[in-house]
């Protein structure tokens, strides 16, 4: 029988309003409609979200491990970078 | 509850829709670690879940209803074929994949447009649990119809085997529609919906799909029907002997 698997999609879900989405896992599907069904099914069955994206993995453009030297390190030791240099108000979240 | 009769009647409307949900998804359980796709091992187990579900508030309101102290495991697990009220539709064997989604579209069609109406029950029980459980039979025919339309629409085989399914199980969509006198009373009482305008509302619902799904709908003939009277196929003992095994040999067990 003539079987092609399914391509695979990353799934990203929205915890609740104001957040921003989070990757979740993957999963495979058909299309895109298949793929939200299946993120609702997989992802979404504990009340996780109040949103899903499902992207297709092949479309995502990765960095490669073996660039991570001169891609992050240089970052390591400008402290100054940070804003902890602030007072931050209690009140402000998800900063 | 105005009368005795309609209460009489209600427990026989509850325990028929109970009943078929319960066995519909048991019926669906069995795919679980079985179903062709891991997803959809998960949708199908899910929908599975939800039907259980319905099962134990209609059963639960059912024994209420009834009066004689029987709770939702008693209704399920201590009844033999013959006290069962299910829809003949629901206790068919999977068969294939495709097999199994043509009869659960055609019953998820069904209970969306009854459950919609239900919503507007003037027994104010019955309109809470067609409530809940709306949402999630709205989701189920999503997922139903999608796939139909898949097979429907995809390949040689898969279209085959779908218009060969639909074919074979089309002759039990007429009992969906039965309602015995009691039940009139029923539909003149505004408790449950008018048959003849349910099965308007499913027709149209059942052939826009088919109709994306390339799948041309078989015509009314001969349908069977004896299930709401308690007259099953022979399958529905298998699926009762496996499900009530565990309290059927230990009474009472707790867990």
């Amino acid at each position: 029988m003539d079987r092609k698997d399914w391509p695979l999609f990353e799934i990203f879900i929205r915890p609740k309003n104001g957040l921003s989405h989070k990757h979740v896992g993957s999963l495979h599907a058909a299309d895109a409609r298949m793929a939200l069904d299946n993120a609702r099914d997989v992802y979404t069955r504990r009340g996780e979200g109040v949103s899903i994206w499902a992207v297709p993995a092949a479309a995502i453009a990765a960095s490669d491990p073996s660039d991570k030297a001169s891609l992050f390190e240089p970052a390591d030791d400008k402290v100054y970078r940070h804003p902890t240099f602030y007072d931050i108000p209690a009140d402000v979240k998800n900063i | 509850m105005s009368t005795d009769l309609h209460r009489e009647a209600l427990f026989g409307f509850t325990l028929r829709l109970g009943d078929t949900s319960l066995v519909l998804g048991h019926r669906l359980s069995e795919w679980c670690g079985h179903a062709p796709e891991l997803e959809e091992d998960i949708a199908l187990t899910n929908v599975a879940l939800d039907l259980v579900g319905h099962a134990r508030m209609l059963l639960t309101y059912a024994g209420e209803l009834e009066g004689k102290g029987r709770d939702e495991d008693r209704l399920a697990y201590r009844r033999d074929v013959f006290d069962y009220r299910n829809h003949l539709l629901a206790e068919q064997p999977n068969r294939d994949f495709g097999h199994t989604i043509v009869r659960q579209f055609l019953h998820d069609a069904w209970a969306l447009e009854l459950y919609e109406r239900l919503c507007a029950s003037t027994d104010a029980t019955l309109a809470g649990i067609a409530a809940k459980a709306v949402k999630e039979v709205r989701y189920h025919v999503r997922h139903s119809g999608d796939w139909l339309v898949r097979l429907g629409d995809g390949t040689d085989a898969s279209h085959a085997k779908v218009a060969d399914a639909l074919g074979r199980l089309w002759p039990y969509t007429g009992e969906m529609f039965e309602r015995d006198e009691a039940e009139q009373a029923l539909v003149a009482a505004g408790i449950v919906p008018d048959p003849a305008e349910l099965k308007a509302a499913w027709a149209a619902r059942v052939e826009a799909v088919l109709e994306e799904a390339t799948l041309e709908r078989p015509a009314d003939g001969w349908m069977q029907k004896g299930g709401r009277r308690g007259e099953h196929s022979e399958h529905l003992g298998y699926l009762l002997a496996e499900m009530q095994f565990l309290p059927r040999a230990y009474p009472d067990a707790t867990w």
